[in-house]
């Protein structure tokens, strides 16, 4: 339905429709519409009718509508109807104040269809129909209908509806017609047993819920095209029968409709279903006795049926929309609506529930009534009211009347002292030990630029579900539009415009997916050695690494020279033991194992050298871009001689890291960022030791604030505390956004880390290293310093004083130098710190004092 | 720095020149010239009281001409203020003699100087070079990273890092990639009416308009070029005519880091290289790395340090063909006058070995280089082994890589 149509009008006045019958726009969006000026006309004469009623009838909008309609706007006859109409309905309200409250779908369905043919009996049309309809495409309502006849409530069920039908025939059908009719879809669905019902029909059920606006019936766009299909033929079925029936009965202006409904079904296919709906109201009318229950009642008013049809033939013609507007056309569901939802009149019913009638679920329950919900304090009065005992400072408790005045005074600076955010004083360690959290692992992917890393991580994280396919395709189209559709899957990680158009990973890009064992948060690496700080940052946060190497000619040579080898050797200089050396872009070699073997072997040879143990490295072969043993295995005929692990079985063996969770706090701030209106100021990092919580105080040096964490994130979801290991995001209060910078450390205030300008540091040199300016890292601190002694170089396994105050250091030698920071920084003993200098790594250093 | 008149006896180095600073790096001249015990004149303000016969004490500030004698020298690299106190030694009818004063020297004001023991050869070397007109280099540099600028002006022998500017950008992150964005536009934004303001563009147009000074931004990655584009955006936008005019002067460069020390590898680029090599500093990096590339071979041909070099000139290996002594000028500003005089004497006998000494800026980025490696350096004509005292074995330390973890436990 095309927008702005005026299909579209039509339907927005169909809303008004809804609210007050909670009815479903079935007939009114199939693109009926009214002309405005029938629209103007309409509500001119509604408020005129409403004002001649005045306020002692109850009538709703639609009904004078409708009285309108019939009386072609004429204000003083509708007001007439709808008095006449009115008037003997007020009565009646009483006997249906009793529906039936419990009892079975079945019981229910087998009532319906009582109702239904008792129904028919009343109209004098063959209950045969009906029968054999039921009994054609739901064998199973039909013989519950007998099995269940002897059983006390349906019988029950059956006076009562019966008695509606006496009461309410078709000739004056009244709102409270509406009111019955809604108790009854109440009834219909307020204790169904769903999980009895047949598994294939649950089903159906599920798929077209039948809510008020539901299309079920065929009428709605949302139903599923199946549903539509099978409506449709039904509903053809339907209408041949009804044809036929009504061919024996119907006087000529009824085969006149037809042949303005045959008109209408060639003017537009989206009518069709709408106007085969006229047409078997117009046939079916009378053949069909469940339709007088769910028909509107005023458009009924017109006791005959030859005017309905009449109007029928004069509109169509000229404006077709408008019949279908008058909610009198609607029909009753299709045979195999009616099988769906299991029964005929009240399913059609249920879609008149207007919102004032809107039945509250469970009201049925004997246990309602006795229910007293607010009786007993809330849960969130008790939760405050347990607060507010534990929140009473201990100290005013503990002190005797000696030292009452002291205990005072301690009260009174309690009270002063009392943030602003309640905290829970858990024990993180215990609730950490308690909660059994699924082992957690951060891994960096590193390797050389173009080497498939992001494509690699977007791959896995595509086939693991946590890239859906809309999104994918997504990328993959954005990918095509500038040419580099090679890239989409990258484009899980790189999201940045720059990273994009230039087709490299900038910054790091964290992501995090589960497996059955583990929970892990990739850290994607940029491999470009301009952004080897970013990489460094990452690579702080890991416990393991992947390293990325394409198989194909040349660029793994290329990449052993450049990043492959530098990013190796910076992980292992930052504490990482554990490798998974991912050999990328192995369909290009078509699956070669000499070549896998021949990378394999050099880049062993290589990591041990770098002091990685052989058995912490694990080979896979993989191709990132098309996924092959990445989450499955490959397929490909060349592959066949590997049989190992895929990647993410390659992952899942990982051991778990240890965590410093029993030390002081010590967070590594990695951004600093606006977390959104509530959380003005934020910031993630890693945590390296230690825990916080909600409510805690921390210190961030150096600029030596303190703050109040307001809230905490994990990987999007709110916690309560955080453990080592873990890469929050703190909500912090109290602290002005300037004197939080990437780099700083976040710490206990009762530990606070300590300000260094000057430290000694035992380094591995991996270029020479001479007194010089250095750019010295750690994880995202990153500052400038200068290496201003060499004190000794150090013998290999003992660290012992090998030659003093060397001129240089070589490539690979250890040794103990001194470095002078440009300003202080909060750098403790034990901390792992990366020296470059112009572009290369100079050395890895672990400082001592 | 114009030189009004000089009577310096090229013999004996007595005399005293008249100099005049025209520009804000005559005052780093002047603070390279000026020593402990040099006599100094130049117009002063000094506060006299007088006291009355009735003993009332009136006091006015009348402007004269002192001469000092020199006891420290304090230069503001920021603001380029150079303050000398010393000693008065010419008595006038205001102030006694040996009364404390400290000179503020002062651009376009006249200052006479006359070298307490006399004007050696560096002191004349670096008188010259003050007095050279000719080369005037001047740059603006931009070193970059996301979040952070260091905007410096180099001129001919100094580095001065005229502002530092900090945009906290927050890193991508998912679902507020927005916040990176924007942090960069802010970033961007700041640095650039930063370093309007430095450059001062209304003020500098009119004088010179033949001159455009060149603005270099290095970075690593794409933020230089990124923040190139977004200067001819504004340029565009603001329609800013001086700025559009400072486009085609704008050199972009990669650098490694956004730190002033990554300077020095931005000049010894060669895209930067081809057109500033004739500048002072691009000679003086490029010295400096080829001094550095000498120590990584390690073949006795490169040392540094004080006692080494000292031994190298004493053994004449730093002399003719390719020897090179690299100092820096912090060495001849040393208060102690013994100080001085050794490392004069070391020029001195370089030069007349043949060698070839560069006297490097202390405030440069290749100056700071050699600054830690003990501010003096020479490459050797021939390499000699075993300059440093105390050495001890050095073999088997070179081969085996070791983890430092590894060290420490």
């Amino acid at each position: 339905m095309p927008p702005k149509s005026g299909h579209q009008r039509a339907k927005n006045i169909d809303y008004d429709e809804d609210d007050i019958y909670g009815d479903d726009d079935y007939y009114e969006e199939d693109g009926y519409e009214m002309t405005d000026q029938d629209r103007e006309q309409m509500r001119i004469g509604t408020i005129k009718v409403k004002e001649a009623l005045g306020s002692s009838l109850m009538v709703s909008d639609a009904q004078v509508q409708d009285a309108l309609w019939d009386n072609y706007y004429d204000v003083g006859k509708s007001v007439a109807d709808l008095k006449k109409k009115l008037k003997p309905a007020q009565p009646k309200l009483a006997p249906k104040a009793q529906p039936p409250r419990t009892s079975s779908r079945f019981d229910q369905a087998a009532n319906a269809v009582k109702l239904d043919i008792k129904g028919k009996q009343t109209q004098s049309h063959s209950p045969l129909f009906m029968v054999q309809e039921l009994s054609c495409t739901a064998p199973i309502l039909a013989s519950s209908v007998l099995s269940h006849q002897d059983d006390p409530m349906p019988l029950q069920l059956r006076t009562n509806a019966s008695k509606g039908c006496a009461d309410y025939p078709l000739s004056s059908p009244v709102t409270m017609t509406h009111h019955y009719d809604s108790f009854s879809v109440k009834d219909f669905f307020c204790d169904t047993p769903w999980c009895n019902v047949p598994p294939h029909r649950v089903g159906r059920i599920l798929v077209e819920p039948c809510f008020p606006k539901g299309g079920l019936l065929g009428g709605s766009s949302k139903t599923s095209k199946l549903a539509a299909l099978a409506a449709a033929r039904k509903k053809k079925q339907e209408e041949e029968k009804a044809m036929a029936a009504s061919l024996n009965k119907l006087s000529e202006t009824q085969t006149e409709a037809d042949a303005a409904v045959a008109l209408l079904d060639r003017l537009s296919v989206k009518e069709k279903d709408g106007v085969s709906n006229a047409g078997l109201r117009g046939g079916g009318e009378i053949s069909e006795p469940r339709l007088s229950l769910s028909r509107y009642p005023i458009r009924k008013k017109s006791s005959t049926p030859p005017p309905v049809p009449i109007e029928l033939k004069v509109e169509i013609p000229s404006e077709p929309l408008k019949v279908v507007e008058t909610p009198t056309l609607r029909t009753g569901p299709s045979a195999f609506a009616s099988v769906l939802c299991g029964i005929g009149s009240t399913t059609s019913e249920r879609r008149t529930i207007g919102p004032s009638r809107f039945p509250i679920p469970y009201t049925n329950f004997p246990g309602f009534a006795n229910a007293k919900p607010f009786a007993k304090p809330s849960p969130d009065d008790v939760v405050i009211r347990a607060q507010a005992k534990g929140a009473k400072p201990k100290p005013a408790q503990s002190k005797k009347a000696n030292e009452e005045k002291l205990a005072q005074s301690i009260d009174k600076l309690a009270m002063d002292e009392s943030p602003k955010l309640k905290s829970k004083n858990l024990n993180v360690m215990e609730e950490f030990e308690r909660s059994g959290m699924k082992r957690m692992a951060n891994f960096i992917v590193i390797g050389h630029v173009d080497h498939g890393k992001s494509t690699l991580m977007g791959r896995l994280l595509y086939d693991l579900k946590v890239i859906d396919q809309r999104s994918v395709d997504k990328l993959r189209k954005e990918a095509e539009t500038i040419g580099k559709s090679s890239f989409a899957l990258a484009w899980v990680m790189d999201q940045t415009s720059e990273e994009r158009s230039r087709g490299i990973t900038v910054d790091i890009a964290t992501n995090h997916f589960e497996t059955d064992k583990t929970r892990f948060t990739i850290l994607d690496a940029p491999g470009h050695k301009d952004f080897i700080p970013n990489m460094i940052a990452g690579a702080s946060q890991a416990d393991f690494a992947i390293l990325v190497i394409d198989a194909s000619t040349n660029s793994f040579e290329s990449g052993l020279k450049g990043q492959t080898k530098e990013h190796a050797l910076l992980v292992r200089s930052m504490g990482v033991q554990r490798l998974v050396v991912a050999v990328n872009k192995m369909d290009t070699v078509s699956w070669s194992h000499d070549r896998f073997e021949e990378i394999s072997q050099q880049m062993t040879a290589f990591l041990t050298t770098a002091n990685f143990s052989e058995k912490s490295i694990t080979f896979i072969p993989c191709a990132g871009l098309t996924g092959e043993n990445v989450a499955q295995k490959v397929e490909d005929t060349n592959a066949s001689w590997y049989t190992g692990k895929t990647l993410i079985e390659a992952l899942d063996s990982s051991e778990p890291a240890k965590r410093n969770i029993g030390k002081p706090l010590r967070l590594t701030i990695g951004d600093v960022f606006r977390g959104g209106i509530t959380n003005p100021l934020s910031i993630s990092g890693r945590i390296d030791a230690g825990a916080v919580q909600i409510a805690d105080s921390i210190l961030a040096m150096p600029s030596n604030e303190t703050a109040t964490v307001k809230a905490i994130e994990i990987e999007n979801e709110p916690v309560d505390w955080a453990v080592a290991g873990q890469i929050p995001t703190l909500h912090l209060t109290d602290i002005d956004p300037i004197h939080l910078r990437l780099g700083d450390i976040v710490c206990d205030p009762n530990d606070p880390v300590k300000l260094i300008k000057s430290f000694s540091c035992k380094i591995l040199a991996f270029e020479h290293v001479m007194p010089m300016s250095v750019d010295v890292f750690r994880g995202r601190l990153q500052a400038e310093g200068k290496i201003k002694e060499l004190v000794a170089v150090l013998g290999k396994g003992k660290g012992e004083v090998v030659k003093k105050k060397p001129k240089i250091i070589k490539p690979a030698e250890a040794a103990r130098v001194v470095i002078e920071l440009s300003r202080e920084l909060p750098l403790e003993a034990g901390v792992r710190v990366v020296l470059r200098e112009g572009g290369s790594t100079v050395a890895a250093g672990l400082i001592e004092e | 720095m114009r030189l009004l008149k000089s009577q310096i006896d090229a013999k004996h180095g007595t005399g005293f020149a008249t100099l005049l600073p025209e520009e804000p790096e005559d005052m780093w001249h002047a603070f390279n010239l000026i020593q402990p015990t040099d006599l100094l004149r130049a117009r002063a303000v000094r506060r006299i009281s007088k006291t009355s016969d009735a003993g009332s004490v009136t006091s006015q500030r009348i402007t004269l001409d002192l001469t000092i004698a020199v006891t420290s020298t304090d230069f503001d690299i920021g603001s380029g203020q150079l303050h000398v106190a010393g000693k008065v030694v010419s008595e006038n009818e205001h102030v006694k003699l040996g009364s404390h004063h400290t000179l503020d020297l002062e651009l376009n004001r006249k200052f006479t100087l006359e070298k307490g023991d006399g004007w050696d050869s560096v002191a004349l070397e670096m008188l010259r070079e003050a007095c050279d007109t000719t080369q005037r280099a001047e740059l603006w540099a931009v070193v970059m990273d996301e979040g952070l600028a260091n905007i410096c002006l180099i001129t001919e022998h100094q580095t001065i890092l005229r502002q530092r500017v900090e945009v906290p950008v927050p890193r991508k992150r998912r679902g507020g990639l927005d916040g990176h964005d924007k942090g960069m536009e802010k970033f961007y934004s700041t640095t650039l009416s930063t370093l309007l303001r430095h450059l001062d563009l209304g003020n500098a147009m009119p004088q010179q308009t033949d001159k455009t000074v060149p603005l270099l931004l290095a970075s690593p990655g794409f933020v230089a070029q990124s923040f190139l584009q977004y200067i001819k955006t504004e340029a565009t936008r603001t329609t800013n005519k001086q700025l559009l005019a400072l486009l085609p002067s704008v050199l972009v460069a990669h650098s490694s880091s956004p730190h002033l020390h990554s300077l020095s590898e931005v000049l010894s680029s060669p895209a930067i290289k081809a057109k500033l090599s004739d500048t002072k500093y691009a000679k003086e990096t490029d010295y400096m790395d080829k001094f550095m590339a000498l120590l990584r071979q390690d073949d006795g041909r490169a040392w540094y340090g004080p006692r080494e070099v000292d031994r190298a000139v004493e053994k004449g290996a730093v002399g003719q063909g390719g020897g090179k002594l690299l100092i820096s000028n912090a060495l001849f500003r040393a208060q102690n006058v013994a100080e001085r005089k050794r490392w004069v004497a070391l020029v001195e006998r370089v030069r007349e070995g043949g060698g070839e000494v560069r006297v490097f800026s202390s405030l440069h980025e290749s100056g700071k280089r050699l600054e830690s490696l003990g501010n003096v350096a020479a490459i050797l004509t021939f390499p000699l082994e075993d300059l440093d005292e105390d050495e001890d074995e050095d073999e088997g330390a070179n081969d085996a890589v070791r983890d430092v973890e590894d060290m420490n436990g």
